[in-house]
Parts: structure tokens; sequence; C-alpha cells
């Protein structure tokens, strides 16, 4: 069987989710050379309210690029959370920020926090939270290597914010690894 | 940010952003349109592109003039290119069949939105694949290429350019909003490794050339605007100066060279992707996404012992008709998965020979659920 890993993460507009979900995708399409699609909710809807990526990461050919139940979680607001915690697969792994999720305790689920955006505002600006995210996340799955998401992060982001966000990238890494449970 | 002039490596790009790469390392050098959900970013990153490699994009008033800027821009000798969705696709009707009579190379993208009308703006449909073929009116033949990833989004829309100048034909590409807002890993080679078809100019002095005497193969050589050879173009029926011929005979001429010139080199324009279609008892025939994701139905079929090959049509028109009828010999039954209520199964069906054919449709939206895909397949198989 393949190994299919079925991301979704949500928040806000603005958050920058949806370029969180794209360097997942460029880190494992690109630069680790697995097969991944990248789709965002596309609607009216989106503006101002919740906005939702998906990303298929799998070390076979992507026949099928939608997710129904997602394995990974990763939630940045509480009203995204709401909306989709529910579809998750039952050992789907959450993934929230600390403060600003209050997640639904129940027996056998696998909820993990970081506190992204108090880290980002420690680093001096909000903007860079989805980065402290993405480094948590990498640590906690090991589902893309850091090296490549580091790539896709500098790829991606404005020139000027590169070392901002991978300094952000590291707090989120270093935060997952020293929080055991993250594994 | 400076961009290369031609990008080449590896990307992860959507389906659109991935056409529009590919119009400008197949040489588009002019694009006119209208912006529409599910197509806009192809004009969004025409707009930034185009003026970098020294092209011109022009945003039209609508979607009939930027079908009649394209088919200019063509006469003028430039690789021209639009790209909309269902809506802006009806508008274009009109001067796809002028594109059709005056044998104008052009690329039309239709990034399929679910319709009719204004429908379902921001999610997928593949509800145009017959108006692609019989869309304007009168008779004609066009090329229409179905891509099922970003990737095939990229290579396509080189090889629609490449057909449109062999054929002197408006080539369409039929994608979907689920391929053309899907982000992929897509490669890039540089176009120095691409094989690219210039226009066909005439061969001889300006004072012996007919703009409408065929070759061999059926199709005229084109002059530019420009070049010292003088031509006349038209929508009516016309002869071989171009000029207009209002007789039976002229355009019994005309009318069977327009649909020959294609039908009649079926061979080298066909593009299929088959796996597992001999000695299958059922045969899944789809396209675009849909054909994507049949694939996972299929190995779903497989994995419980039932031969099912599959027949993706890269080329939807003109229209394998050989194949499918070669496939029918020995299948049992063609199931046919798409995104409307039954376009492209009635061509299925008509060359299946009695055989099963099976629509599975779907109004539009989202994507097929493969169980529903796999669940005809087992029932075609019974």
């Amino acid at each position: 069987m393949a190994e299919r890993h079925e991301i979704r993460l949500c928040g806000f507009g603005g958050q920058g989710v949806i370029l969180a979900g794209h360097i997942i995708g460029q880190a494992a399409a690109i630069y680790e050379h697995k097969h991944a699609t990248f789709i965002q909710d596309y609607g009216p809807e989106a503006r101002g309210g919740s906005t939702r990526a998906d990303v298929v990461v799998s070390d076979e050919r992507v026949t099928y690029p939608y997710i129904e139940t997602p394995t990974v979680l990763l939630a940045m607001s509480q009203p995204a959370y709401d909306k989709y915690h529910p579809q998750n697969h039952r050992d789907a792994l959450v993934i929230i920020d600390a403060e600003l999720v209050k997640p639904i305790v129940e027996a056998g689920k696998k909820v993990i926090s970081v506190p992204a955006r108090r880290i980002a505002e420690e680093l001096g600006r909000t903007a860079v939270a989805n980065s402290v995210m993405l480094g948590f996340f990498t640590a906690a799955t090991g589902i893309v290597s850091p090296d490549a998401i580091k790539k896709a992060i500098a790829a991606s982001v404005p020139k000027n914010t590169i070392e901002l966000n991978l300094k952000a990238f590291d707090r989120g890494y270093a935060y997952g690894l020293e929080h055991s449970e993250a594994r | 940010m400076s961009q290369p002039r031609h990008l080449a490596g590896e990307f992860f790009l959507s389906g659109d952003e991935a056409c529009a790469e590919g119009a400008i390392n197949a040489g588009c050098r002019f694009f006119a349109g209208y912006p529409i959900t599910p197509a806009t970013e192809i004009a969004e990153r025409m707009s930034e592109r185009l003026p970098e490699v020294g092209g011109t994009y022009i945003q039209m008033e609508d979607e009939l003039a930027s079908m009649a800027a394209v088919l200019g821009a063509s006469w003028g000798g430039v690789k021209a290119m639009t790209a909309t969705s269902g809506p802006g696709f009806s508008l274009m009707m009109e001067n796809i069949g002028l594109g059709a009579m005056t044998e104008t190379p052009c690329v039309v993208v239709d990034i399929q939105r679910a319709g009719p009308s204004t429908g379902l703006p921001t999610l997928t449909g593949q509800g145009d694949m017959l108006q692609a073929r019989w869309g304007s009116h009168g008779c004609y033949s066009i090329i229409a290429l179905s891509p099922d990833s970003p990737q095939e989004l990229y290579d396509l829309t080189i090889k629609a350019f490449n057909l449109s100048e062999q054929f002197r034909v408006p080539v369409l590409i039929m994608s979907e909003a689920a391929t053309g807002h899907m982000y992929e890993r897509v490669v890039i080679k540089s176009v120095e490794e691409l094989e690219l078809l210039p226009r066909r100019k005439p061969n001889v002095p300006p004072e012996e050339y007919l703009p409408y005497q065929p070759d061999d193969d059926l199709v005229p050589a084109m002059a530019s605007a420009g070049e010292g050879y003088g031509f006349h173009t038209t929508g009516l029926t016309h002869d071989e100066r171009g000029y207009p011929a209002m007789s039976v005979e002229a355009q019994d001429r005309l009318i069977r060279r327009l649909v020959d010139k294609i039908e009649k080199n079926k061979d080298a324009i066909i593009e299929l992707e088959e796996d597992g279609t001999e000695n299958a008892e059922v045969i899944v025939c789809s396209y675009g996404i849909s054909a994507r994701i049949s694939q996972m139905a299929v190995q779903m079929a497989r994995d419980e012992g039932m031969k099912v090959g599959i027949l993706r049509l890269i080329t939807v028109w003109p229209f394998p008709d050989e194949r499918i009828r070669g496939l029918a010999q020995t299948a049992r039954a063609f199931v046919v998965p798409e995104i409307n209520y039954g376009q492209i199964v009635r061509e299925v069906e008509r060359c299946a020979g009695g055989k099963r054919t099976v629509l599975v449709p779907h109004m539009g939206g989202t994507v097929h659920n493969p169980h529903t895909i796999f669940e005809a397949i087992r029932q075609a198989v019974k």
C-alpha cells in the first residue's frame, strides 16, 4: 500500500494558511521528489471567514487529490477547528495553536499544540506564525524533512522576510522536538 | 523579482499557471481575454509574463472581442491564445467558427465550471464537451485536448499550438476547474529541447500565392499581413483566392476540405493513453480529471479480480472512433464517467458496436467519488 498523508490546514483568512499548505506541497514535490497535490478551498466565502488548504503527500502518483478524512489537521482558528475536526480520520493527528484553539478533549484523540502566534509575537511579527506552525508540524509528523520545508519557505516568502521566517520555522521545530508528546 | 524569459526546471504550479507557461514556451506572444473564474489565473500569469518576453496582453471588453482580437493577432503573424470558462466559451462560439472558416491558427482554453449559464462559478464541471465540437453554426471540424494534470496542461498547451499551426484550425484545451486549480509538480524543459512548429509560410512568389490553395494534406500555407503577399480572407464561402464564391460547388469543395483536413489526418492528431485494455472485459473510457479519478476506481476493481482497462482520451476531438471500434471487438462493456449528464458517452456508444455502454454521470461541483465509478464497473462486469 502506498503511504498517503492527507493534510488539511485551516484558519482565518490572512494567517498564511494557504501559503503554508503550498509550502508543504512544494517541499514534498520539488525538494523531496515525492508525489504531492495542493488544493485550496476556493469560493466566494473565503474572504474573512475560514480558509482551508488540502495537501496530499504520497510515494505514488496521487490519482485522487481530494481529502475526505484528513490524517493531519492543522488548525489556526477556533471556527476553522470547529468546522473541520469532525471530518477527521479516526487516527488523525490534530495540531493547533495553543492560544487560539480550544480543542474538544476526547479519549484516544491525538491533539498537540504550539503557541505559534505568541512565538511569532516574540520574534516581532505575528505574520510568521504560519512558519512557526510549519516548524512544529515538521517536527511532529516527519512527513517532510526540515531541509525541504526550509528551501520551500525561502522560495515562497518575500525576500526581505526569508530570514525571519526561517527563524520562526526553527523555533517551531525546536518546540516540537522538546515536547516529546509531539511524536 | 525579474524572471528569466523562459522557465526551465521543476516547479510547483497550478494547472492554470502551467498552461500559461506552456503558452509562453510554445512561442505565444499575444493574449486577449476577459477574466472569469476558474480561468482567471491564466490571464493573470499571461499579463505578467507576456511583457517579459516582448509579447502583448490585452484585457478586452468581453469574450466576443477577445476571440476576434486573437484571430486578428494570428493573421498578423503572432501565435495567439485566449482562456475562459463556460459563459465566456459560449460568447466565443461565433468567432471560433470564423477561425475555423478562415483557417486561423490559435488556441482557446476552456477551464470548465459547472453550468449551464452562471451555474457554479467556482466549482468544476465538464459540460462543454459537445459545445467544443458543435458550438458554432455550420459544418466544420475542430481539435480538442483534455489534460489530467498541471503537467499535462503545460504539455498539451504546447501541443495545441503545434496542432493549430499544422492544421490551421483553432485548437481547444478542454480542462476543468479541478485541474486548473490543482497544484502539482510541473517539469518544464528548456525551450531549446521543445519541438515547435512554425507557421506554414508560402513557398511561391507573391504573384503566384493563392491563400486557400491547399497542400497535399489539405492545409493551405499562410502568409502574414505585411510580408508582401496579398490575401483576402472572409467568413463567406470562398474560393482558393479567398474571394467570396457564392456557389454550391465552392461550398462543397470548401466544407469538405475544412472537415477532411482534420478527419483524414486523425492518425497524426489523436493521442490516447491505455492501460490494461487488451483482454479487458470492461473498459473505462474517460478524459480530464474524470479519467484521473477513474484510475483509482480501476485499481479498486482490479484488486477484486475484475478485468478492467482504462482508455484515456487525451485528444477528445477528433474522436477516436476506430480505436473504440477495435476495443469493442473484445470488451463486453464500456463505462464512461464524466462530469455532466451524458456527452462523450454518446460518442462511445456510437462506436461500441452494440456493446453495453454505461454512463456514470455527475452534475458538477466536485469530481466523482471513486466508489461510484467502482460500483458502475462492478455492475458492468456482471
